[in-house]
């Protein structure tokens, strides 16, 4: 389990890198997504995948460290506002634009 | 005691959510904007004469002790830059007054400069590595919005270049956390600091400090990550571009000064020769870039680049004269190059454009504009009495004592390529003839009213504050070299934060 996350991990990754460094735009949001989802799963590979759930009662065994999965509570909630604003601006900048590729959008770069 | 460590972050929160209501359940909105800057200005200077006299100041909310709560700490550092945060602030919500338009100003201008300055303010403050994650994402999405709003097509063009670019580094900012607790298992900047120097296995800690220099460099705007930076600042209103060029690329400088004190030292600096060689290749880069432009706001834009590149020659040599120099130069830094922004929206505001060539004439008509504009110009480039010599000169002599003269040398050579492209807006601008013969500029001035006096009342503070910062620079200098003292002593500030309330 904990290896087999740990490829995901690796996986998402270089997906997110990869569909970053294509020409859409659409999948630049895509590839900013898997970014962030990878870096959301690593928080949660970082805090041990074993133990039970982080309550303190009678007989509690060896539980989760919780405290990076508030991390990603946080870290989740974050990305998700970003996100939705870059949507849409990606959207306005089709409008203004009208082109779906990067390449295209070099004039403020003079 | 009053714990003033609060008031800088929970007035401009005040301020922002205040400034949401609906029209009849507030104030005038420019009022609360003025009035508020100025209360989280006067707060700032109350803290930084607390922690002048009676030391660090550390504020564990909720009163959970240190590596288990959030912790608000004011070093000398973090209370010097919150006053800059401070005078800033106030001093462009006065210029917006009389630059940005109604249709900004009614959809969220002013709550949304209230959110950028809780979020620089929170992340001066913030002694915890994910609190610090927070506050950027809080300055990041300020910023979206005040880059983008108003819908211009460069304004979303330049937008969609500097979210992409902030984002990725913010994914990295965060990965780099996530190891770092695997690691450390604290994210405390105090109690990492204490217990990085008792790993065993310390190559895997090397990567996660190269990943977070990554990202802070990205946000700091320096080579090889500094093209969003040219890309969307000169897109915006001019308010806005200033804002962002006082403050933004200087919140990821400052957090690397923090890390470089606390945590890379604890490894022996492991990074300063690359971060001297960035330092120089982003002097060079930058200031070429800015001699090869003729829109005034990009030749500063790439200008803010360049003086990147000589806060990080400071941080690079890393010794307690390079340190001040460096942190007296992005003191100054701030001043002038917000200065000169605000001036290259008063040159545009008269002659029409931003573009130097079709500028012109204007010395003969605003001798004033001219003389205030000379100041910053000449002091970004580093004339003698003017605050710019005495950083450059503080960190030339750092660099000499280390014996990197390839560092000086550049430094030096790029200081007068820095005065050419200021003489280039100089000569354009001001002292060629208009390139229409007949235009009555005095006549055009006078159209604008009453946001003439907005417009030139902080261009003349901005002013006055670089002028002072050459003529009393041995103050401004000995307040440095105690910054740097602090920062070369990582035990005054772990002690500060976890001495008080452990058990």
């Amino acid at each position: 389990m904990q290896d087999l996350l740990a490829i995901l991990i690796g996986i998402l990754y270089a997906a997110g890198v990869y569909q970053m460094l294509r020409h859409s735009i659409v999948k630049l949001i895509l590839g900013l997504l898997f970014l962030t989802h990878a870096t959301n799963l690593l928080l949660f590979y970082v805090g041990g995948i074993r133990g039970a759930a982080p309550i303190i009662e009678e007989g509690s065994q060896k539980m989760m460290d919780p405290l990076p999965q508030a991390f990603i509570l946080t870290a989740i909630v974050i990305s998700f506002g970003i996100v939705a604003f870059f949507l849409v601006l990606v959207f306005k900048a089709y409008q203004v634009n009208k082109a779906e590729d990067l390449d295209e959008l070099h004039w403020t770069d003079q | 005691m009053t714990d003033w460590i609060l008031f800088p972050i929970v007035l401009p929160l005040l301020m922002a959510t205040l400034s949401l209501l609906p029209r009849r359940w507030r104030f005038d909105r420019e009022l609360m904007a003025i009035l508020g800057t100025l209360a989280h200005l006067i707060f700032c200077l109350l803290l930084f004469y607390q922690v002048k006299s009676e030391g660090i100041q550390v504020l564990q909310s909720g009163g959970w002790a240190a590596p288990f709560g959030i912790t608000l700490v004011a070093d000398l550092f973090a209370a010097a830059m919150l006053v800059i945060t401070g005078v800033v602030g106030f001093a462009i919500v006065i210029y917006s007054l009389g630059t940005v338009d109604e249709l900004r100003q009614t959809f969220g201008y002013f709550p949304m400069l209230h959110v950028l300055i809780l979020g620089c303010s929170g992340s001066f403050l913030a002694g915890d590595i994910f609190n610090l994650y927070v506050w950027f994402e809080v300055v990041l999405i300020s910023s979206f919005v005040l880059l983008t709003l108003g819908g211009e097509r460069d304004q979303i063009i330049g937008g969609v270049k500097y979210v992409t670019l902030n984002l990725v580094a913010s994914a990295f900012f965060l990965t780099a956390i996530g190891l770092l607790y695997y690691q450390v298992g604290s994210l405390n900047f105090a109690d990492v600091a204490q217990k990085v120097g008792s790993l065993k296995d310390k190559s895997p800690l090397l990567m996660t400090e190269l990943l977070f220099l990554l990202a802070f460099l990205v946000k700091a705007g320096a080579f090889p990550f500094f093209f969003w930076l040219p890309a969307s600042y000169h897109t915006p209103p001019v308010a806005v571009a200033a804002l962002f060029a006082a403050l933004l690329t200087k919140v990821g400088i400052y957090v690397l000064f923090r890390f470089s004190s606390l945590l890379f030292t604890v490894q022996g600096n492991p990074f300063s020769t690359l971060i001297l060689w960035l330092a120089g290749l982003t002097m060079v880069l930058g200031v070429l870039g800015a001699w090869s432009q003729t829109d005034i706001r990009r030749i500063l834009s790439f200008h803010i680049i360049s003086q990147i590149g000589y806060i990080l020659m400071g941080l690079g040599l890393f010794t307690s004269l390079s340190l001040s120099g460096g942190i007296y130069f992005m003191l100054h830094n701030i001043f002038a190059k917000t200065n000169l922004f605000l001036i290259a929206g008063m040159i545009a505001l008269l002659g029409g454009s931003y573009q130097v060539t079709k500028l012109g004439g204007l010395f003969r008509s605003f001798g004033l504009l001219g003389a205030l504009f000379l100041i910053s110009a000449m002091s970004l480039a580093g004339i003698p009495p003017l605050s710019g010599f005495f950083g450059k000169f503080t960190l030339i002599k750092a660099g000499l004592a280390q014996g990197a003269y390839a560092i000086v040398i550049t430094s030096i050579l790029v200081s007068v390529v820095t005065l050419l492209s200021m003489l280039k807006i100089w000569h354009h601008a001001f002292w060629k003839d208009h390139p229409e013969p007949n235009i009555n500029l005095e006549k055009k001035w006078s159209e604008h009213g009453k946001s003439r006096i907005y417009m030139l009342l902080p261009v003349l503070l901005f002013s006055g504050v670089t002028l002072s910062m050459g003529i009393f620079a041995e103050y401004f200098l000995n307040l440095t070299h105690q910054i740097a003292t602090q920062l070369l002593e990582p035990n005054i500030y772990i002690k500060a934060v976890l001495g008080r309330n452990t058990l």
